[in-house]
Parts: structure tokens; C-alpha cells; sequence
């Protein structure tokens, strides 16, 4: 095994094109286990340690673009407030030490079902920019970024530089099933985030499906519902029956397997309570006016 | 020191000179600070110059015969030195076990369970070592699975081990039961008539890791003798001696084992591992050789804590008082026998619990199966009998209409009470006064999850930092246990302990030095030893020698028993030294003082003194240059083998009781638990370290909370393959999922026990798990004969 030290952005990109199937390593919290385990046993590692841009993020007037390498501890810290979602996932991943290491690049190039910042994504709608030398930047709207169990919409000779999340505009949340009450991977997870300035609701779901997805069904209802009733101007509480019906679409959106963590039926039951509690906990949020949804964090 | 030159991390000087405290003191561990800093060498820390790194080969399937194995590729590769199989065992003697040796040291034509060694490889790295393996070739026809009592005891079952001839075959009524242990007393038959309320209860116990952080690791050095140094993280040396010399084909004595730094054992180091593994292939080439087992190899490298299904009956009059009991506890025990005997053993004779019952009819066996093998692992059989027996007392206290507390204190045994087996319980038995002291205790105070503005710390909450619930669908509970566990060794056992203590003056201070075979696993006894001989022998410097097989055997690290037998053998000898130091003297300074011949004479503070507190001589100028040393065997009272079919017999030494109340919110939506405090009660006769006996309490009801909500080995019934060998499958409490413990001690002595002291280690751990499922059944409402309880279960998904 090869493992390559570029100094810089250009160096990463000219190395991942000459040799395509390097993989990138920056924490290397989810690679380096899948390398202990002799799961695989990559020719080349790409280290984009050197490369110090990958951890630096800002906050522009609509996004906030936020490199791949950023650890989850510094969201955490620094962007509670734009990325509420996000913030709440990160809280959940493994261990300390881990978030001190790993950061959402590594959760997009590996595109596990169960990386905890996926539903977080999903629901605060953002896009990944790729480069490679050969053909410059792209954007990929997260919705087309999952192509298959753990298979994304990268090219081989393309890395992952940022993700561009949309500022939160309205109250966001996340919840993670997992039985122990820290450190645990995902048994299934559910993120929302209201867009009062679209009038929309987003959804994530983790760790249900082969991939990431969205409860496009779900959203398309409860965004019907809230109009038709005036919900976004006159605050009011929304009906049992609206959120229950969120709730039973959002699990059938789901479409889990019976894996050790847990059974199918088990993993469609709890997407449907966490999608009916978050949104009460935002909507709450939203009509209260108290600020954007992160209450509930430790 | 033992160890060479070049061999780093071997034994960690643990010399306590700047440190206090005599018995009864909370002596601060000298290996504390070492450990938290990590400066503490463990024993895969070891490095030894020209060393090999070893690597074993596991089987892939559980049940299969080898048709063949084909090493030359692996021998071929660059930086290997030796390739081993089956056919390059040098004596006759091929297989250990502990209580059978039924355990082949390599594979022999069959694998029996997933992951058993086949082969082994000695490379100049241990990724090459790893590579080299994953080239040998095996070629398996595999066989049916035996994976449970239905598919061990068909009359067509295939055989696991085929031609028997161990002690227990005779006993059994199949030769896929390891060993089976009924005991009867009284006439259960004829008592439930009397019964004015009969419960039945199925219940299943799951397959529990040890889950110690140190993995299996050890490093053996050959000799110029043509034997080996082995140094090696066990919890008993002198029985790995045992098993490990025959197979190499060398007496013992050129098997020299030195123990390293052990990072946690709770039963999982009583079996041989990588210890003969090493030796084989350090003597094969010449080099020393170091395994180090990865995480994934360390859940196939040791025995589980049994599975079990446990069918229970009690009956009770209207008044409350049992009538009877019957029961059957069946217990897996894998593809081999390990310590599945004296588990048997355990689980028959305890499955009543800590209460009178005087008709019972019970039956415990152990199977031999496909699946991995089980042993010894805190609480030793008298768990998985605990979490049943409660259930049924919660059950049965409420078809009589009582208080499950209250039901509990009136059947409650006490001293004088008879075992099932027949043996009097003959010192202090506080069984309703721990239940009393945890269920006194004022509750935790409702919704404590509640911050300012109404907000939730969802820390507090079932599902913690995954942020599941602000309190929306949590029910708080709470449950009550008790239980009652053996200490030392049982039926007929002879349990002995041997300690080396020394007396000499080194830079004009008398010292002491105690050299024992027992293994520091963690509990603590090293920093125990040092008190007890502060405590007889007047001194302040106590220096603990490295354990070793240079001195007699200290037995096991288990079965609570290191502090009672190795900690009475050091009181032992150090008493032994003490006469002969007041001999010296009486020679020396006899004609000076009266008090010499009269008074009963102490050492204390560097003197010796009358039982007046009169100063007789100090202790340095006493000795002058003469050092004082013995070495003696200690033995606790003796016990008896359980006669085959009735199981009566004075079998066990001592017991040690505790009591749980648990109190747990549970997300009844979700199904998720959060445990918010676990309030114990426990005797331990005397405490010889306050400190380390509240950090024993504590870890054992936190080991007990995780088989409750969350610890289990999954075995696939289909294929008998472990599905979750890791850390992230296999889940173990965190900080976050560890509840307040507060802990109420008390010292109740036992008269036939060194300082009056009480085996303590195990307690906890029985009566956590129970008190833990009941309360979940008071939030919830359900039965969940289950452990653990898995969030399915309480949303019946």
C-alpha cells in the first residue's frame, strides 16, 4: 500500500487522477477501521491532512460552505446556530475522539446508510462540490449524491472539497434510535428542517434504506397540509391527525432489513415516532419563535 | 526483577514505599496513576529484540471436518518463520481444558465451533504473520450444527465430542450434556398441594462477554534449557502451568510464567488462549514470539458467560410463605467443556436464591453444542439463576397480593438457613436487611430530566445524547433484587493459597516483601496485600513481587475468593514471620524485659509491642542483618463434592449477598432504557479497602446493567456463526448509560474468614440485572422473560 502525502489541493487532485482508485483518508475514522478489519486493502491512501483548506469553512449570506475535513467537534462548536441539524448529528457521532477526527467528508465518501450526517443533509438541502483536474468543479445536489449502498455520485478521479448547506432559515432537528445512550451507531435516524422561507419541510432518513433518503411523500403531504390550513402564518398547533400522518408516511418511506442492530419492523415503527416528535419539537420552535431548534442539546 | 534485559513492559514495578494504610484503610492502588496516565505497561506492551509476532488461524464455520490444509504458500512467504498445524504437536498430549481436556490445541480432522484455532504462523511482523495465514488453505465439509437443548438431545443428534470417557459421561443421560446436577430436597411434588399460588416461568439468559479492555496477549522467550519464559495476562498461573507444560512436552519446571500486566479478566483469562500458541512457536524457531489478539479475535479468543433457558415453578401459601420449587436451568456450553461443570454445579445449588424453601426439585445441565464455547465469567451460573428466581418472586408476591419487597424479607434466609443441597448457611445471612436498607433510600426525584424553561438535558433521557425523546412517551419504573453467590471454590475443591513473605532491614528500616502467584486483574489485591502485611507485620514499605510460578500456587483471580485465600495465606505467613521475628528477639532481648515471655507481643510502627503498648525493641535493630522468609499453603475450611443425584452436600465455602433497587425511564414508544440509579446494599463482612470494595459494588452492578439492556454475543441458530465480534455490535454501558450507584456496605463478620471478611467481587453483578428487568416491567407492564431487553421487545416490533 502506497500512501500518498500531497501538499496541496492540486497535488490531491493530480494524484487522485493519476491514480484513481487511491482512496482519500483525512481522520480516517471510518477507513482505517474498514483497513484493521482487512475489509479492504487499498493500493494507494490519499491523506488530505496537508491540505489545510479542507478544514476551514465559511459562512456566506445563504450557505455556509464547510469543508470536507471540518471535524464534527468544530461544527459542533462554531456552527450551532446556521447548521442546527447538523449541529444535533454531530453530537451523536461515536466518541470525543472520533468527532475530534472525523468530519463530513469522510461520512459522504464512504455513503453508509448509517453515517449520522446524511438525514441532517438531506433535510437542510445543501451541495457537494467535487473537483478533479481533468474536469474542474461540479456541484451535486445532495439529492442525486446517493446512488447505492455505499456507492456515491463521485468519479473516480474526483475528492470531495466542501459541502455548500443551505443557513438554517427555520428551527431544525435530529434524533438517532440507537440502544445505548452515547457512542452508538445508528439503528435508524431522522432529520427535518423547516424552510419557512420556501414554505416547505425537508426530511433525512439514516440507516433505513440502502441509502440515505428523504420521505419525499411525507414532505409533499405535510407541505400541502401546512399551506392549507395557514399553518405558517397563524402558528397554530398542527393537528394530531396532520402529524400522525407525517409520521406513518415518513416510516413508509423507510425500507429497511433485519440486520443485528435491529429488525425492519422495528426500524419503520421508530422513524415514524422521531418523525412525528421532531416535528413537533421545530414546529413548536417555529411558532414560539425560539430560535432556530437546537434546544434539547447537551 | 524477572524478565531479560531487552523484554520492555514486563511486570510494572508496583513497590508501594511512600505508601499507608494498614486493613480497613482506603489504601490508594499503587498501579492507579500508572494506569489512567498510561504508563502502565499491559501485556501487549511487551517487546522483546528478534521478537516474531504470532497469528492463529480460525475456523470460518462452526462444524465441519477438514479434509485438508495445504500451509505452502504461507511457508513460502517472505519473513515467515514457521507455519504450524495439528501434525506438528511435539508430545503425545494434544488438548487442554480445565476441568476436561477436551480442548485440542490445534484443530485435529473437525472444527467444532466458528472461530477455533487451526493453524498458526510466526512472522518477523505481524501484518505478514496475517497475510501468511489468510494463505493457507483449508479445505471443510461441513457438518450439521448442534445450536440448542432441542437439536443437542434429538436421539439421532450428531455427537460433538465422540467417545467420551471423562468423569461426567456416566451422569448423563445424552453424551452432548456435559454434565447435569439434580438436586432434591424435601418433596416438591407434595408441597405444591399445599400451595395456595402457583407461578411458571420460562427464561431466557443471553450469551454475555467478558468484554475486558486488554486483549489476549503474551510473549514467550525460549531458554538455553530448552524451555520457555512466558509472560502472559492470566487468572492463574499455576493452572495454566498445568495445561500448557504437557503439550509442549516439558516438565514443568522449564515453563517458567511471569504474570504481565492484565488489563481486566471477569472469567475470561481462566482458559488457556494464545499461551501454548506462543510457546510453540517460540520453541519451533527459536525466537521469541509475541500474540497480541485484535478485538475481533479477542471475541472468539475466550469463553462466554453461559446462555442459558431456566424453567421455574414456586409455590407460596396465601400468607405468603413458599412451599416448593422446581426448576430447570440448562445451560450452553459450547463446543467444549471449559469450566461448564462447576457452572452446573453453581447454578443447581444456588437456583433457590437467598430464601427458605425447604421442598425443591432441581435440575441444571450444560450442553455441549456447535456454538462458542462457554465458561467462567463473573457470578459464575449463579447469575443466570438470579435473573430467573426474581422474576418469579416478583410474579409470585403479587398473585398473593403482598408487597414484592415485603414477600421477599418474610422468605428471606438467614443464618441457619438450609441450602438446597442441605448445607447450613452458618454465619451472618442480612438478606432482608439489604432489601430493607435499598428499598428506604428516598427515590431519585421525578422527571430529573427537566432543565430551565421546560427544556430537557436529554443526558437524562432514555436515548442520551441521540436525542430521541424531551420526555414524550417515558414511564419511569422501579424493581427490587436480591441474590446470593459462593465464594471459593466448591465441591470438594482443594482451594489452597500460597504466600512467600519477607522481613529484613534494608537502609535501616525493617521491610516486607510478599511474593504470590495471584494474579492482579484489576481488583485491587496487591494493594489488600500490602495492608495486610502493614497490618501483621508492623512495617510501612511493602514490596509486592512480580506474581510468578517461582512460588506456589495462589488459584484462581475468581470466584471471589483472591482476598479471603491468597489475602489468608499472606495474613498467613506474615504471622509465620511475625513468630519467628519474636523468636528472634526473645533470644536476643528475652532477659532484658519480663514482658518478652509474659505479654502477648505485636509488631506495630517498627516495633515490637505488648498488647499494653509498651516498646519492646525496634524492629531494624532486632533484625540487624537476618531476613526473615516463609513460604506457606493456606486453606479455608473444606467442602465436598454434591453427591450425583440427590446434590446434598456441605459443597460450598461462603456466601456473599446483595441487594439492588434500579429505577429506569423507559421511552415506551421507542423502547429504549435509560437506567437512572441503581441502589445497592451488599455485606462484605469486612471491608479490607472501603475504596476498592465501593469500586468492585459499583462495576459489578454496571457489568449486570449491561446484560440487562444490552450486552449479548448474537449466534446465527442457523449456522452457529457469531454475528457482532466487535465493539460496535457488541455494546457495553458507557458513562452516559451507567446510573448513580450509591452503595450501602455492611460488615457483618464471618467467623471462619480471615479478618472476618466476605468474597465480594461477584455479588453485584446477580441481583443488577433482575432488579433492572423488573423495573422495566414496572414501567412497561410487560413480562420480558428476556435478557437483554432489546428495544423490540418493548415496542413489540
Amino acid at each position: 500500500m502506497d500512501f500518498l502525502r500531497p501538499a496541496s489541493w492540486e497535488e490531491a487532485l493530480a494524484a487522485k487522477a493519476e491514480h484513481p482508485t487511491a482512496v482519500p483518508i483525512a481522520g480516517g475514522t471510518d477507513v482505517m477501521v474498514e483497513i484493521n478489519f482487512d475489509h479492504r486493502r487499498p493500493e494507494y491512501l490519499l491523506d488530505l491532512n496537508r491540505v489545510t483548506e479542507l478544514q476551514d469553512w465559511h459562512v456566506g449570506a445563504e450557505t455556509v460552505q464547510l469543508g470536507a475535513s471540518v471535524p464534527y467537534t468544530k461544527i459542533m462548536e462554531n456552527l450551532r446556530a446556521e447548521l442546527p441539524g447538523l449541529a444535533l448529528a454531530s453530537h451523536t457521532v461515536a466518541s470525543p475522539q472520533i468527532r475530534n477526527r472525523g468530519g463530513v467528508g469522510g461520512n459522504l465518501g464512504t455513503a453508509s446508510p448509517a453515517g449520522d450526517a446524511h438525514p441532517a443533509l438531506l433535510a437542510a438541502d445543501c451541495e457537494v462540490e467535487v473537483e478533479s483536474q481533468a474536469r474542474g468543479t461540479r456541484l451535486i445536489p445532495i439529492d442525486a449524491f446517493y446512488t447505492g449502498v455505499k456507492r456515491n455520485a463521485l468519479e473516480p478521479d474526483e475528492l470531495i472539497k466542501s459541502v455548500h448547506i443551505k443557513k438554517a432559515d427555520g428551527p431544525q432537528q435530529y434524533s438517532k434510535v440507537g440502544t445505548r445512550n452515547a457512542m452508538v451507531i445508528a439503528v435508524c435516524a431522522f432529520g427535518i428542517a423547516l424552510h419557512p422561507e420556501t414554505r416547505t419541510v425537508r426530511t433525512g432518513i439514516g440507516s433505513a434504506a440502502p441509502t440515505p433518503i428523504r420521505a419525499k411523500a411525507a414532505e409533499e403531504f405535510l407541505n400541502a397540509a401546512l399551506e392549507e390550513g395557514g399553518f405558517w402564518d397563524n402558528g397554530k398547533i398542527i393537528t394530531p391527525s396532520v402529524a400522525k400522518q407525517f409520521a406513518e408516511l415518513c416510516s413508509g418511506a423507510a425500507n429497511p432489513i433485519d440486520d443485528v442492530r435491529g429488525t425492519a419492523n422495528y426500524r419503520k415503527h421508530a422513524v415514524g415516532i422521531m418523525a412525528r416528535r421532531t416535528l413537533g419539537w421545530t414546529w413548536e420552535s417555529y411558532r414560539s419563535g425560539k430560535g432556530r431548534g437546537a434546544e434539547g442539546a447537551a | 526483577m524477572a524478565g531479560t534485559k531487552t523484554t520492555t513492559g514486563a511486570p510494572t514495578d508496583v513497590t508501594q514505599k511512600h505508601n499507608k494504610g494498614g486493613i480497613g484503610e482506603s489504601t490508594l492502588r499503587p498501579d492507579g496513576t500508572l494506569k489512567v496516565t498510561g504508563e502502565f505497561a499491559y501485556s501487549s506492551d511487551m517487546w522483546h529484540e528478534d521478537m516474531l509476532w504470532g497469528q492463529t488461524l480460525r475456523s470460518t464455520v462452526a462444524h465441519a471436518e477438514i479434509v485438508s490444509i495445504d500451509t505452502a504458500e504461507a511457508l513460502a512467504m517472505d519473513g515467515v518463520y514457521a507455519v504450524l498445524t495439528y501434525d506438528d504437536l511435539p508430545a503425545e498430549m494434544k488438548n487442554y481444558g480445565l476441568e476436561i481436556q477436551d480442548t485440542p490445541v490445534l484443530a485435529h480432522g473437525k472444527v467444532r465451533h466458528h472461530g477455533e484455532p487451526v493453524a498458526l504462523v510466526a512472522a518477523d511482523h505481524p501484518e505478514t504473520a496475517r497475510r501468511a495465514a489468510a494463505k493457507i488453505k483449508i479445505e471443510y465439509k461441513e457438518l450439521p450444527v448442534i445450536t440448542d437443548e432441542a437439536s443437542a438431545l434429538a436421539p439421532d443428534a450428531v455427537l460433538v465430542h465422540e467417545g467420551r470417557d471423562d468423569e461426567y459421561i456416566k451422569w448423563v443421560s445424552h453424551p452432548n450434556i456435559v454434565h447435569n446436577q439434580p438436586i432434591i430436597r424435601g418433596d416438591a411434588e407434595e408441597a405444591a398441594k399445599k400451595a395456595d399460588f402457583v407461578v411458571k416461568g420460562e427464561y431466557t439468559f443471553g450469551m454475555q462477554d467478558q468484554a475486558f479492555l486488554g486483549p489476549e496477549s503474551g510473549l514467550a522467550v525460549p531458554s538455553e534449557d530448552g524451555g520457555v519464559d512466558l509472560y502472559v495476562a492470566t487468572q492463574w498461573l499455576h493452572s495454566d502451568l498445568e495445561q500448557i507444560a504437557p503439550v509442549l512436552g516439558l516438565p514443568e519446571e522449564k515453563v517458567r510464567m511471569t504474570l504481565s500486566g492484565v488489563g481486566g479478566a471477569f472469567g475470561g483469562r481462566e482458559d488457556i488462549s494464545m499461551q501454548i500458541h506462543a510457546c510453540l512457536l517460540a520453541l519451533r524457531t527459536g525466537k521469541p514470539v509475541k500474540i497480541v489478539y485484535n478485538r475481533f479475535e479477542s471475541f472468539f479468543g475466550h469463553v462466554h458467560r453461559h446462555p442459558a433457558k431456566l424453567y421455574y415453578e414456586h409455590g407460596a401459601t396465601k400468607d405468603g410463605k413458599l412451599t416448593h420449587m422446581k426448576c430447570k436451568i440448562v445451560l450452553d456450553g459450547g463446543a467444549y467443556a471449559s469450566a461448564s461443570p462447576a457452572v452446573v454445579g453453581n447454578a443447581s445449588s444456588l437456583s433457590a436464591g437467598p430464601y427458605v424453601i425447604d421442598n425443591v426439585d432441581i435440575e441444571a445441565v450444560a450442553l455441549y453444542t456447535n456454538n462458542p464455547p462457554c465458561g467462567a465469567m463473573r457470578g459464575f451460573g449463579a447469575v443466570q439463576a438470579c435473573f430467573a428466581y426474581e422474576a418469579q418472586m416478583d410474579k409470585l408476591a403479587d398473585k398473593v397480593g403482598m408487597d414484592r419487597v415485603e414477600f421477599r424479607q418474610l422468605n428471606a434466609m438467614e443464618q441457619g438457613t438450609l441450602l438446597p443441597t442441605g448445607q447450613p448457611v452458618d454465619s451472618p445471612a442480612p438478606v432482608a436487611e439489604i432489601l430493607r436498607r435499598v428499598k428506604a433510600r428516598p427515590l431519585p426525584p421525578e422527571r430529573q430530566w427537566e432543565i430551565a424553561d421546560g427544556d430537557a438535558d436529554v443526558r437524562e433521557l432514555p436515548g442520551g445524547l441521540s436525542n430521541t425523546t424531551h420526555g414524550e412517551g417515558v414511564v419511569r419504573g422501579v424493581g427490587y433484587a436480591v441474590g446470593i453467590k459462593n465464594v471459593g471454590f466448591s465441591e470438594g475443591f482443594d482451594d489452597y493459597s500460597t504466600a512467600k513473605v519477607r522481613m529484613e532491614v534494608i537502609n535501616g528500616e525493617a521491610v516486607a516483601t510478599v511474593h504470590t502467584a495471584m494474579a492482579e486483574v484489576g481488583q485491587g489485591g496487591i494493594t489488600v496485600h500490602a495492608q495486610i502485611a502493614r497490618t501483621e507485620l508492623g512495617v510501612q514499605q511493602v514490596t509486592i513481587h512480580p506474581a510468578d510460578t517461582q512460588v506456589g500456587s495462589a488459584g484462581s483471580t475468581s470466584a471471589s475468593r483472591q482476598t479471603y485465600v491468597t489475602g489468608g495465606a499472606v495474613k498467613n505467613s506474615c504471622e509465620l514471620v511475625r513468630e519467628k521475628v519474636l523468636e528472634i528477639g526473645r533470644r536476643k532481648y528475652g532477659s532484658y524485659h519480663p514482658a518478652w515471655a509474659t505479654a502477648e507481643l505485636l509488631l506495630e510502627g517498627g516495633k515490637v509491642v505488648t498488647d499494653g503498648g509498651e516498646a519492646l525493641a525496634d524492629l531494624a535493630e532486632l533484625l540487624e542483618d537476618e531476613t526473615v522468609e516463609i513460604e506457606a499453603e493456606w486453606r479455608h475450611r473444606p467442602t465436598v463434592a454434591f453427591d450425583k443425584r440427590t446434590g446434598q452436600g456441605n459443597g460450598h465455602v461462603q456466601y456473599s449477598f446483595a441487594a439492588h433497587r434500579a429505577v429506569v425511564e423507559v421511552d415506551t414508544e421507542l423502547g429504549l432504557v435509560k437506567v437512572i440509579e441503581l441502589a445497592t446494599a451488599q455485606d462484605v463482612g469486612k471491608a479490607l479497602n472501603p475504596l476498592s470494595v465501593v469500586g468492585q459494588i459499583q462495576g459489578g452492578t454496571t457489568q449486570g446493567l449491561g446484560v440487562a439492556v444490552m450486552e449479548e454475543i448474537v449466534v446465527d441458530p442457523k449456522t452457529a456463526k457469531v454475528r457482532n465480534p466487535s465493539f460496535t455490535d457488541y455494546l457495553i454501558p458507557t458513562i452516559l448509560d451507567t446510573p448513580t450507584i450509591p452503595v450501602d456496605v455492611l460488615e457483618l463478620a464471618d467467623p471462619n474468614a480471615p479478618y472476618g471478611l466476605r468474597g465480594m467481587g461477584e455479588a453485584p453483578t446477580l441481583s443488577s440485572t433482575p432488579a433492572v428487568l423488573a423495573a422495566i416491567r414496572n414501567a412497561t407492564g410487560l413480562e420480558l422473560n428476556k435478557t437483554p431487553v432489546r428495544p423490540e421487545h418493548l415496542t413489540g416490533t
